[in-house]
């Protein structure tokens, strides 16, 4: 067919059409497949990673897919390379074309069962990944609880700046909150402090009570934010955007001065509860929650009123309640990261949750794109990848990742994923069978 | 008892008078119109019972109960259903999603339930789904229901508005204007349209409207606003007959 062809328009549709061809297998896989994959690439690491790595002449494991390695040490470039190939491209290429088919049936016998099971299953196996990816090293396991809570943390500011269409700037005012919200009650009830005294509880209690500390955190912050919710909410327009800068800075310096938590020099003893799984199970939980909410009707009451306010209040939407209650579950959610935060770190300092803070959270859901829960989980993973894998270069970071998020504004002023629903049914179902492909390409022809 | 009555109503903008000493009562399944020239204060009676505004003085009761006062919500809530005249839509929501939102009132399931997508929650969201999708079809749309709202012609606009304001279950319905901006034909189907939802779910129709056929056709009382007053009441025809109305339309004849 490109023999026949010379011009060079022709040979870029075969170009393209041959690359369309490469992709079709893997645009056939469903999610269990590239989950599967996965899961063989970090198990296939975790046997063979350090002796090929060391055959590659590299140091050791790269810890973020090479890019570290290779700014720090460009000369390992071609080894890194190989490395990555040899560990997850390959074999996730591998597994996704053979499996394909078998991960299709899966799929759809799961679908059988109530949704609840394909869903555990596909959580399970992602989980089951990420816990050999991280077994690597502390780093590993230290950015992924991290990146997790930006998650926690985007997909909630981006209720209030996405689905309710307002700005809001409080969003470290209410991490810090609750940070020491639940990590007052950590210390308070379960550990020997020098300022809170002897534990109230037995220490052994402490990891079963860890939810009701961090729901302790998020009701502090859900609290708080009223403070910024019923002065704001009676118009609409710039007011919130000045009022939550000015809790973000009233939170910072209550924080500073107040002794009992240890003022500026911060706060720390928190046990060492935030472990991988827990951390994991609470951002799932945060995504399954938040999605409920925002596609249910009181959810959709938000897009309602950052559209026309008007008009959602004359059909029979209370506004002010849908507002208030959204940006109090927004910072209830800001608070459970906060608290998952601060005992990952065990160590809080107030200084962390300044403008800097402010700047990270509203690049996240802005570069993942706003009115969207799969939009967050892009932007803050994508986010907290890039700030990582940039870390060898200091300095130029904070310019290669602002230019970053000009460009994303300029070509996707939206957010690049954004105002798209995320139904869980249907992630998890399997991709249409080939015979169907086949039959709708000769009706589209 | 009247199913809403309106005595006295007047309201200020700052010195402005918009509506003075304005009266209404309507019955139930009646249908009512409002004409006047632009700028007559059409559309601020609307806003003042439908709790826009804030009438500076006068009575307004629904069903014998006072909704001076009332937040837009409630009165909605309480069988007051309207469509806007520039259409106030919600840009990033499909069709489907406008008409089952305008069901807020009706939902008895707590947040918790919405948290966690319970039984009760989806069963009363499904629920709502199908009187949206009745009502869609009332309005001949249902095959626009999956569609953004930005994407879809004036006409379906304007139906998708009336489709929502019939979802709060309104006792009365309040149209702004329903064939603003339509050609004849359209002006044809909408008139059919309101017909059939009169009869269908035998409301109350109060509604403003420039195009006289329209109005004549439709409404049984019709009331004539000049300068936020009511100059004529009565029936199609003595509305047109009335000296008054012409003038306001027409301007006085020139004496020879």
């Amino acid at each position: 067919m490109e023999e026949s062809n010379n011009n060079s328009s022709a040979s870029r549709r075969g170009l393209r059409l041959r690359l369309h061809r490469a992709w079709e297998p893997f645009s056939k896989a469903p999610l269990l497949g590239w989950l599967f994959g996965f899961f063989i690439a970090t198990a296939l690491e975790q046997l063979v990673g350090t002796p090929l790595s060391h055959l590659l002449g590299l140091p050791k494991i790269p810890v973020l897919f090479g890019f570290v390695i290779i700014l720090k040490q460009p000369a390992l470039l071609p080894s890194t390379i190989l490395y990555v190939l040899l560990i997850y491209l390959i074999p996730m290429g591998l597994i996704l074309w053979l499996s394909t088919p078998l991960a299709n049936k899966i799929a759809e016998k799961l679908l059988k069962y109530p949704l609840i099971v394909s869903l555990l299953v596909h959580v399970g196996l992602l989980y089951a990944s990420l816990y050999l990816w991280a077994e690597i090293n502390d780093y590993r396991d230290l950015i992924l609880r991290l990146m997790l809570i930006s998650i926690i943390i985007t997909l909630s500011l981006n209720v209030v700046n996405g689905y309710m269409g307002e700005f809001s700037c409080s969003h470290p005012g209410f991490i810090a909150l609750g940070a020491y919200g639940a990590s007052v009650f950590s210390v308070l009830m379960f550990v020997n402090d020098d300022i809170f005294g002897a534990p109230l509880l037995p220490p052994a209690l402490g990891p079963f009570m860890f939810p009701i500390s961090l729901i302790a955190g998020g009701f502090v912050a859900a609290i708080a934010s009223l403070l910024v919710a019923i002065p704001s909410f009676r118009t609409r327009g710039d007011y919130l955007a000045i009022i939550s800068l000015a809790f973000m800075f009233i939170i910072k310096s209550l924080v500073e001065n107040l002794e009992i938590v240890g003022g500026p020099r911060g706060f720390m003893n928190q046990p060492d509860w935030a472990n991988l799984p827990t951390v994991f199970i609470w951002t799932m939980l945060s995504i399954w929650i938040i999605n409920n909410f925002v596609r249910s009707t009181y959810g959709k009451a938000l897009n309602a009123v950052r559209d026309e306010e008007i008009a959602a209040n004359s059909m029979t939407v209370n506004t002010k309640r849908t507002k208030t209650i959204s940006f109090m579950f927004a910072a209830f959610w800001a608070g459970v990261a906060g608290g998952l935060f601060a005992h990952v770190m065990r160590y809080v300092n107030p200084g962390t949750f300044g403008i800097q803070k402010l700047a990270e959270v509203l690049a996240m859901v802005y570069f993942g794109g706003l009115n969207s829960v799969v939009g967050s989980v892009v932007g803050a993973v994508g986010f907290n990848i890039l700030s990582e894998a940039l870390r060898p270069l200091e300095m130029f970071k904070w310019i290669i990742i602002p230019v970053l998020l000009i460009l994303v504004m300029i070509y996707r002023p939206s957010g690049l994923i954004a105002f798209k629903e995320f139904d869980i049914a249907k992630i998890v179902q399997p991709k249409r069978k080939p015979e169907e492909e086949v039959e709708n390409a000769i009706t589209s022809d | 008892m009247p199913l809403l009555q309106i005595e006295h109503m007047t309201h200020d903008f700052g010195g402005l008078r918009a509506v003075h000493d304005y009266n209404l009562s309507i019955e139930p399944g009646q249908i009512r119109g409002l004409i006047g020239p632009n700028g007559a204060g059409k559309t601020t009676i609307f806003n003042l019972i439908t709790g826009i505004y804030t009438p500076t003085e006068g009575k307004i009761s629904l069903e014998g109960k006072n909704i001076i006062g009332l937040e837009p919500h409630v009165i909605a809530s309480m069988g007051l259903g309207r469509t806007f005249q520039n259409l106030r839509l919600w840009r990033h929501m499909t069709v489907l999603e406008h008409v089952t939102l305008a069901r807020y009132s009706k939902l008895t399931y707590g947040l918790l339930d919405a948290f966690f997508g319970t039984a009760k929650c989806q069963r009363q969201e499904a629920e709502s789904r199908k009187i949206a999708r009745d009502l869609l079809k009332l309005l001949g749309i249902l095959q626009f229901a999956d569609q953004v709202i930005v994407n879809l012609p004036y006409g379906v606009q304007r139906r998708v508005e009336m489709a929502r304001a019939l979802a709060t279950e309104p006792k009365i319905l309040f149209l702004d204007e329903p064939t603003a901006g339509m050609n004849t034909e359209e002006l044809a189907q909408m008139m059919e349209t309101i017909r059939q939802v009169h009869s269908e779910l035998g409301l109350a129709i109060f509604l403003i409207e420039h195009r006289m056929k329209f109005v004549m056709e439709l409404c049984d009382i019709i009331q004539t606003l000049v300068f936020g007053e009511v100059i004529a009441e009565g029936t199609p025809d003595e509305i047109q007959n009335n000296p008054d109305v012409i003038e306001a339309y027409l301007g006085k004849e020139i004496e020879t």
